[in-house]
């Protein structure tokens, strides 16, 4: 039986500007910074969640020539390369607020949803980050009547 | 060569993450172009290059899709609603949503009185999935 996700991954265009920002802004910590030699195989985790690894993929040679590398680069530079993280937190605009102060640019400013107050952010190369505070008590699918009654 | 498609399309990105964001404002291809930092003669052109459609274009559907939600989830006006999501002609606004999805916002809306439930979805799923086809 599969008992748990352990390891995830993204591709980065830069590990050091990956680590500024997932460490430095994002506030991760790193699980793993090992030089392979071909490779730096480099993970982050939250500081609250030491068992979950984010692992930051520089693409390149061996696993990618130096073509594919290229095309990877290009499609996370415009936002197509399909990885992204979504984060829980307890605090979505303190949140954003913090991290704008920290120059962060984000792509949609916290709303509320019926899933909770979520907000959306891009990593420095283009991949997709939201964080996502749950509401209290059970997650409700509004009908519409209640909507309308809100709107 | 590979690394001006890379910078090229992180530029595009930024100025598509500008309409998605502030699609409600008045944006021009001069306002864009200087989110991308380059010049507004070449801005349209890099555009679609990058995501095939001009940013005229991905604006309108950007707003469409928006007031399809609200046709969609809520009473108001379908006059309240065209100025709301960035049209400031009415015409312009029914005759777009028209051609975009294929029936008029009032038809649109009655198609899904009672059933709104049924597209709702996260907000980052509804920008990119609900958004109309080109």
């Amino acid at each position: 039986m599969l008992k748990k996700i352990s390891h995830t991954f993204i591709h980065v265009l830069d590990q050091d500007e990956a680590l500024d920002f997932y460490v430095g802004k994002l506030g991760m910590v790193v699980h793993t910074d090992a030089d392979l030699g071909v490779m730096r195989f480099l993970t982050v985790n939250l500081p609250d969640q030491p068992d979950v690894e984010l692992v930051l993929m520089l693409p390149g040679p061996p696993a990618y020539d130096d073509a594919t590398a290229t095309e990877i680069r290009e499609l996370v530079a415009k936002g197509a390369a399909g990885g992204g993280v979504i984060f829980e937190t307890d605090d979505c605009r303190g949140t954003y607020e913090r991290l704008r102060g920290a120059g962060v640019e984000f792509t949609q400013e916290p709303t509320e949803r019926f899933y909770g107050t979520d907000c959306a952010l891009r990593d420095p190369f283009g991949n997709p980050i939201r964080f996502t505070q749950p509401p209290e008590g059970p997650i409700v699918v509004p009908s519409a009547e209640e909507l309308q009654a809100q709107a | 060569m590979s690394r001006t498609i890379e910078d090229r399309n992180h530029r595009m990105l930024r100025t598509r993450d500008t309409m998605d964001r502030a699609f409600a404002q008045p944006l021009d291809v001069p306002a864009l172009a200087r989110v991308a930092h380059i010049s507004p003669a070449h801005f349209s052109r890099q555009f679609r290059a990058t995501f095939g459609e001009t940013p005229h274009r991905y604006l309108q559907r950007r707003r469409v899709e928006r007031a399809m939600e609200l046709l969609r989830e809520t009473g108001r006006p379908v006059t309240e609603i065209c100025f709301d999501v960035g049209f400031n002609s009415l015409g312009t606004f029914t005759r777009t949503f028209r051609e975009i999805v294929g029936e008029p916002p009032s038809a649109y809306r009655r198609r899904f009185a009672g059933d709104g439930a049924a597209l709702r979805v996260p907000a980052c799923w509804a920008m990119a999935w609900l958004r109309p086809a080109g």
